[in-house]
């Protein structure tokens, strides 16, 4: 038994994507007709054209009709899907494999998410009822546990953490300035970000991803129908997916510097892709940059940087837009904003314009190399689910 | 014989400086220093605290527990039921509430020592008033344990000499269901009362005992009505002992155990100890202490525990802890109620701390699992309870968004001592001074209550020196 991978397949043929954040404007019905037909139309294809449909949200509904009753789907396959914050990857997979299978010719993975509706700070979401002995701790609090661990494990004192943190965010914001579909459209100086309020621990409102709505969709055939479509399809080079124990909070030898998730779905992916050093063979990535130590940490885990140099790596600007290796040019779910459902293809509509030489000109990554990687992740450090996509503009 | 064979006290951590009720309000306070009960505690779990002081100065199992406070944390519910499982006695266990007055200190204290083989009386209580009052700065919190037994089951400390009691009805202090503050009459009036029951009392104790006042070594005085504790203390003369009031306020039922406990932290043997408690009535008790005493450490004395207090709570931040102020909620979502099923099935985890050690990699899971993380060895663990068991800080955050009664929130990640980790709510602790490589120990609190269920459950505090 193994895992084979359907390396260049099924490609991606058309793409759409809301702008995404407060979208008192918009319902998730709303933006999931928006990023359908925008998706619809960059195929060339029409809702008639679509076998089947996969729907991933969080919360913003259940069962297919979340999708097939706005959009007003005859009669075909919807299923929603969820898997936490890496719920818009999972949507993606499951529709990939369905075209690698050849049960459907054409799919739709869709992911929306609506979160300003609450009225609450940050995320919530409902549980089933438990013995209330489960952690109560905000996701900005589980993610700021990796920041003192990593100092301590690595050497840093407190000033140079945080300058590392806000060189992160600032890099986020400076890209995503450049990006009209983004929720933070600004520039945001290293002073007012590293003097923002606390959040928890060391994290400031500026180190945290923004609450967001949005919704981005991916029209997917089998690689070889693919240019009917578009001259230029993103095959799928790897898919994988990584789900926890969950004993970091359990397991004495976890040391919150990494997310085993991450790193045993890296390594299925450059395996299934066929890639020995990401660092120099991507031309980019979108990676789960929720808070900032998270996107500092994901660079070792990814293998983007060597373990205990990221830190060196970020400030020196490897990761910058014209840097060695771009992560999140599109401002990443810091400054993109993060509609949990939509993340995930949203990370991938970035690599649909880049790769495809369709970003707008300021932000267009110049680049020979033809492979970008998406990272979604959900949970917390010690307990989480992890996704990694590569897709590439040429086959082979 | 049968008699005092253990005792445990519990002070909390915080301390009011009664001057800070005078600056802010302008009236009421006074000197000295009142003990506050964390706004994550309630009379149980400062019951449990007592009992596992108790518990842990001593090598018995109770059968019986004996719990009574004047400010139960549930009415119907039975709350001793929360300590004989926070303590993870077994199902065979008799636990009963004697509730409501200050004077079901006396029920619970006569009942364990009634009833046969090893029974513990727990003492707790929680003492509010309103804003200015005499009960508010006079008041105090805490909760002491006293478990009764005979020659056999552990070497008695202190033993009944007499004993007597008389009972008045008059109206001194009441207080009607849900109000959190009492009336009380005109001081007076009640001393004249309390100073004939108790002159009857004593006599009759004394007397039961064969022994004159002369014959006492020293006398513990409690009750609530300051100004007839005060009357009577002229019986005493130098023989009387310090009740606290002034350090750590008067905990109402509870400061009768607490202060025969602080005279046991210091008694050598063969003491004669006149007891005697005003409610609604008086008690009087003549006991005496052992050769035994003199071998017994008691887990933390009380004075051990006033010296540990926090004095730098604010008079703000007690009022909201006591529901006086209303701060503003975060923009977040109330917690979720327990669910009762859920609940029922944890209880050794949720209630116990009890974890499961895989048997064969002995890799500890807090909480239990079925499937080692360690080798995948399905339903091959052993109970393991780690709630006497300290820890080390190996990393922490301050969540300054997440539902607090009291925040920010203050998580620690902790290792315990011979293994196993665990994700913990930390209290008792300024956010400010958590560090990686402190150390702390488990705590039994309530984390909020939500729907009329109170989420009990353990949290991690700083280890006591």
């Amino acid at each position: 038994m193994a895992s084979h991978g359907i390396k260049d397949q099924v490609a991606i043929v058309g793409m759409g994507c809301t702008p995404f954040g407060e979208r008192w404007d918009k319902g998730a019905d709303d933006m999931l007709i928006d990023a359908a037909h925008e998706a619809y139309a960059s195929a060339g294809v029409t809702q008639d054209d679509i076998d089947a449909f996969w729907l991933g949200t969080m919360g913003s509904g259940v069962s297919g009709l979340t999708l097939s009753k706005p959009l007003q789907i005859d009669y075909k396959p919807v299923t929603r899907v969820e898997n936490m914050c890496a719920t818009g990857s999972e949507a993606f997979r499951n529709a990939c494999y369905a075209v690698a299978s050849g049960a459907y010719d054409v799919v739709m993975a869709i992911g929306v998410e609506k979160l300003k509706d609450s009225g609450y700070s940050g995320l919530t979401g409902s549980r089933p009822p438990s013995d209330g002995t489960d952690s109560s701790l905000t996701a900005p609090a589980t993610f700021s546990l990796l920041a003192p661990a990593y100092a301590h494990k690595h050497g840093l004192d407190e000033e140079t953490m945080k300058e590392v943190l806000t060189r992160i965010a600032w890099k986020n914001h400076k890209n995503g300035a450049l990006n009209p579909r983004a929720q933070f459209r600004k520039e945001v100086a290293k002073e007012t970000i590293a003097g923002s309020p606390l959040v928890a621990g060391p994290l400031g409102i500026f180190d945290c991803s923004g609450v967001s709505d949005g919704s981005a969709a991916a029209v997917i055939v089998r690689a070889e129908d693919a240019h009917r479509y578009t001259d230029k399809p993103l095959y799928v080079k790897a898919l994988s997916f990584s789900s926890g124990p969950a004993t970091g909070a359990l397991d004495p030898s976890y040391d919150y510097t990494t997310f085993r998730e991450v790193r045993t779905s890296a390594e299925e992916a450059y395996k299934q892709a066929g890639i020995s050093d990401p660092r120099s063979q991507i031309a980019m990535a979108e990676v789960h940059d929720c808070f900032t130590p998270t996107e500092l940490v994901l660079m070792e885990d990814l293998g983007f940087a060597e373990e205990g140099t990221a830190w060196k790596e970020a400030l020196n600007g490897t990761f910058d837009l014209d840097g060695d290796l771009p992560v999140n040019p599109d401002g990443g779910l810091k400054s993109f904003g993060h509609p949990i459902g939509a993340s995930g293809l949203r990370m991938l509509f970035e690599c649909w314009l880049q790769l495809r030489g369709e970003a707008p000109p300021e932000r267009q990554i110049d680049s020979d190399r033809t492979l970008g990687l998406t990272h979604n992740l959900g949970g917390q450090p010690g307990a989480c689910v992890s996704f990694v996509a590569v897709v590439g503009s040429e086959v082979g | 014989m049968r008699g005092i064979i253990g005792y445990g006290t519990y002070v909390p951590y915080y301390r009011l400086d009664r001057s800070k009720i005078t600056a802010a309000m302008g009236a009421g306070g006074g000197r000295g220093h009142r003990a506050v009960a964390g706004y994550d505690e309630d009379t149980t779990t400062m019951g449990v605290e007592a009992a596992r002081n108790a518990l842990r100065g001593s090598t018995v199992t109770p059968s019986s527990i004996w719990f009574a406070t004047a400010n139960p944390a549930y009415l119907d519910k039975t709350n001793a039921t929360a300590i004989q499982a926070a303590l993870d006695l077994p199902q065979e266990t008799w636990a009963v509430d004697a509730g409501g007055s200050a004077r079901s200190a006396e029920a619970a204290l006569l009942g364990a020592k009634g009833t046969p083989g090893i029974s513990m009386a727990v003492v707790s209580d929680l003492r509010t008033g309103n804003p200015t009052s005499n009960d508010e700065s006079n008041g105090g919190d805490g909760a002491a344990a006293v478990i009764f037994g005979d020659d056999q089951d552990a070497p008695v400390l202190a033993h009944t000499l007499g004993f007597a009691a008389s009972t008045g009805e008059f109206l001194d202090r009441y207080r009607l269901p849900g109000d959190t503050s009492s009336r009380i009459w005109e001081e007076r009036f009640g001393e004249q009362a309390y100073l004939a029951l108790a002159e009857d009392a004593i006599e009759r104790a004394t007397k039961s005992a064969n022994i004159g006042m002369e014959d006492i070594d020293k006398v513990v005085i409690a009750g609530l009505h300051a100004r007839a504790v005060r009357g009577l203390s002229k019986i005493a003369g130098d023989k009387l002992v310090d009740d606290l009031t002034g350090r750590i306020g008067n905990p109402g039922a509870a400061q009768l155990p607490v202060l025969v406990a602080s005279v046991l932290d210091q008694a050598e043997p063969g003491e004669t100890i006149l007891c005697v408690h005003l409610a609604d009535g008086a008690y009087a008790n003549v006991m005496r202490t052992t050769d035994a005493i003199a071998d017994y450490t008691p887990f933390a004395t009380v004075e051990s525990q006033i010296a540990a207090g926090s004095d730098n709570l604010e008079y703000n931040l007690y009022l909201t802890w006591r529901g006086f102020l209303d701060r503003e909620p975060p923009r977040r979502p109330d917690p979720d109620r327990p669910g009762a099923p859920p609940t029922f099935r944890s209880e050794d985890w949720k209630y116990a701390f009890v974890g499961s050690r895989d048997r064969s990699s002995g890799a500890i899971h807090l909480p239990p699992m079925r499937v080692s993380m360690d080798g995948g060895a399905v339903d091959d663990m052993e109970r393991i309870r780690m709630a006497d068991v300290p820890a080390t800080i190996t990393t922490f955050t301050v969540d300054y968004l997440a539902f607090s009664l009291s925040p920010p929130t203050v998580a620690v990640v902790i290792d315990f001592d011979g293994g196993g980790r665990f994700q913990a709510e930390m209290t008792d602790v300024d956010p400010n001074e958590v560090k990686i490589g402190d150390r702390v120990e488990m705590t039994f609190r309530r984390l909020f209550t939500a729907q009329g269920i109170h989420n009990y459950f353990w949290k991690a505090r700083p280890l006591a020196d």
